[in-house]
């Protein structure tokens, strides 16, 4: 790594570190001090682990479908991902969805979501090179049926398995499943080192299929199982907080434009420190500053979707 | 030495290439030429493994492309497609640097640094080497592509249109680098091109397609000729000397303009079945 892009990601991680000390001590008080520090670090390691997740996601999305408008969301992955859950509390009703042990339902919620979603949209995005309308047009469509099918589900299921699927169908930074952090953390690191161990392909793959080819990369096997990455990390963020939209736009836009090389040894790890940092200090300032004043989820969708506007005005879709 | 046997392909249910059997000779510039739809660019991505072989058989240098891996291929052959928008922000040295990935994975020697520098230089670059690709014009940016196909170092490049974009002086010099890198340098080059006369100034030899078919091929002198290039692309032409190469000129015929397409002489019919 050279010295300007070492430069960013020390004061990335300087960054991390200094909202993460806000974020764990600011207005601790003298009361029951380990309970606190407690509470606040599981939250401080879900933000961390869902911003790294959305940013590095976003990024290698990106990358395989050589586009920089479109992320795993606008294609309608955490719908997916959505709809799988509520078709799980359909099937098996509450009391045998709350039977499942959490750390396998959600393996497996993992595993079935990265196939699918290498499934679905490997073709689309191999296509996607040369048709982007089409592919934008493809991925929203296929949300929507995702998103559609959830719902139907909910119309016919009774309230109180209704009342679990809500739980997991809206973005909420506030309120971490605590109880999927340790396995989701784990997934999302294993996925994070493999997209590293892949960085120097990406290099390759970012210059388009057919110089990918003739440079000797095997394409369409190097994008299945960036997919398959892509995947996994979003059920992590998803299983976590809930669908975002446009947060990972924001923050893959924001390590494109800060990082001085195109190489993804650089750019993911930055996409993973400015999705931590944003989300850390984000939900530090609302929470504790403002003191829930206003939601970051609702100010971080706004302004990705601010982002998304000007990238399509500014006919930077690819 | 490219051999292809039997080479069909089709896109849906239309045919593209008939049943084709070809015999490519190393160290020769080799020009594909033909009308829109002639099958040109299909038969050259086939070659590059670019589209997956349907039926019939293609060998580079005794290399089978159905059993070889990409890894082997990329040593053998380099690429250059008509695809050469780049997602990432990448200064020209850059791109061309990533030629050299079939040896070094990502991992740059000194030899491929070296040769980076020569692609860089065989190909005016130099001067551009720190410029991004979207602040270069065009054919600046078609010459770095080019340049990062030189750099990887392999016996045959094959090009698919390498004139896009390029204007007449650079277009010329392009050819002429290509002729060198033959003469000189001992390389095969397979290279599309839509304008005859570059393949009549350059080109060792001439494929010339029409329909999916190979209707002609050989030695410049032997291909361009009036019927064959008149039944080629269904207008009257020309072909004339300069230079001790032939000329080819086409009429413009300002009394038809209504009619870009009008049908066939008989003598075109002719060579053409």
């Amino acid at each position: 790594m050279d010295r300007p892009a070492a430069t960013l990601i020390a004061a990335l991680l300087a960054l991390l570190a200094a909202s993460s000390l806000v974020w764990m001590f600011q207005g601790i008080g003298g009361g029951n001090r380990a309970f606190i520090l407690q509470l606040r670090g599981t939250k401080l390691a879900g933000l961390v682990v869902v911003g790294a997740a959305v940013g590095i996601a976003t990024v290698l999305f990106q990358t395989v479908a050589a586009n920089r408008v479109l992320t795993p969301s606008i294609m309608g992955f955490d719908a997916l991902y959505v709809l799988l859950q509520t078709g799980l509390v359909a099937s098996l009703g509450v009391a045998g969805f709350a039977a499942l042990p959490n750390a396998a339902r959600f393996l497996a919620s993992v595993a079935a979501m990265s196939l699918l979603a290498a499934m679905l949209f490997g073709t689309l995005v191999g296509r996607g090179a040369k048709d982007i309308p089409r592919t934008i047009l493809t991925g929203v469509i296929l949300g929507v049926l995702f998103r559609s099918l959830s719902t139907f589900l909910a119309r016919i299921m009774d309230p109180n398995a209704f009342a679990v699927v809500q739980s997991v169908s809206f973005a909420s930074f506030g309120s971490i499943d605590a109880a999927l952090l340790p396995v989701a953390g784990g997934i999302a690191a294993l996925c994070m080192a493999g997209a590293m161990w892949l960085a120097p392909r990406l290099d390759v793959v970012a210059l388009g299929r057919e110089a990918a080819v003739s440079l000797g990369l095997r394409f369409d096997r190097l994008v299945l199982v960036t997919l398959g990455l892509v995947g996994m990390l979003v059920s992590v963020s998803t299983a976590l907080v809930g669908p975002v939209a446009f947060f990972g736009l924001l923050v893959a836009g924001l390590a494109h434009g800060l990082a001085p090389s195109a190489r993804h040894a650089v750019l993911l790890p930055a996409a993973g420190l400015i999705g931590a940092v944003v989300l850390v200090a984000g939900q530090t300032l609302f929470e504790r500053l403002m003191g829930q004043a206003a939601t970051l989820s609702v100010v971080v969708e706004f302004a990705g979707g601010l982002f998304f506007l000007f990238l399509l005005l500014k006919g930077r879709v690819r | 030495m490219i051999r292809i046997n039997g080479l069909t392909h089709r896109i849906g249910a239309t045919p593209i290439l008939h049943d084709i059997d070809l015999t490519l000779p190393r160290g020769k510039l080799i020009a594909l030429i033909g009308p829109n739809g002639a099958g040109k660019s299909t038969l050259l991505r086939l070659v590059a493994r670019l589209e997956p072989l349907q039926a019939g058989r293609i060998e580079i240098d005794g290399l089978d492309l159905a059993t070889t891996g990409t890894e082997r291929l990329a040593l053998a052959m380099a690429v250059m497609g008509q695809q050469t928008h780049v997602a990432s922000r990448l200064r020209v040295a850059e791109l061309v640097g990533f030629g050299r990935w079939p040896h070094h994975h990502g991992r740059p020697r000194a030899a491929d640094r070296e040769a980076v520098e020569q692609a860089l230089d065989a190909f005016g670059l130099t001067p551009l080497r720190h410029r991004f690709l979207d602040e270069i014009s065009g054919g600046q940016a078609q010459r770095a592509h080019l340049a990062m196909t030189f750099a990887q170092g392999t016996d045959w490049l094959l090009l698919d249109e390498p004139l896009n974009n390029l204007d007449m002086a650079h277009s010329r010099t392009l050819m002429a680098r290509l002729a060198d890198l033959v003469g000189a340098r001992g390389r095969s080059v397979l290279t599309v091109v839509h304008e005859v006369n570059y393949a009549a100034a350059w080109a060792d030899h001439i494929i010339a397609m029409k329909d999916g078919r190979i209707v002609a091929e050989g030695a410049p002198e032997t291909v361009l000729t009036e019927p064959v290039l008149s039944a080629l692309y269904d207008t009257p032409i020309e072909v004339s000397r300069h230079d001790d190469r032939p000329l080819v000129l086409h009429h413009h015929w300002h009394d038809q303009l209504g009619s870009p397409f009008p049908k066939p002489s008989d003598d075109t019919l002719r060579v053409l079945h």
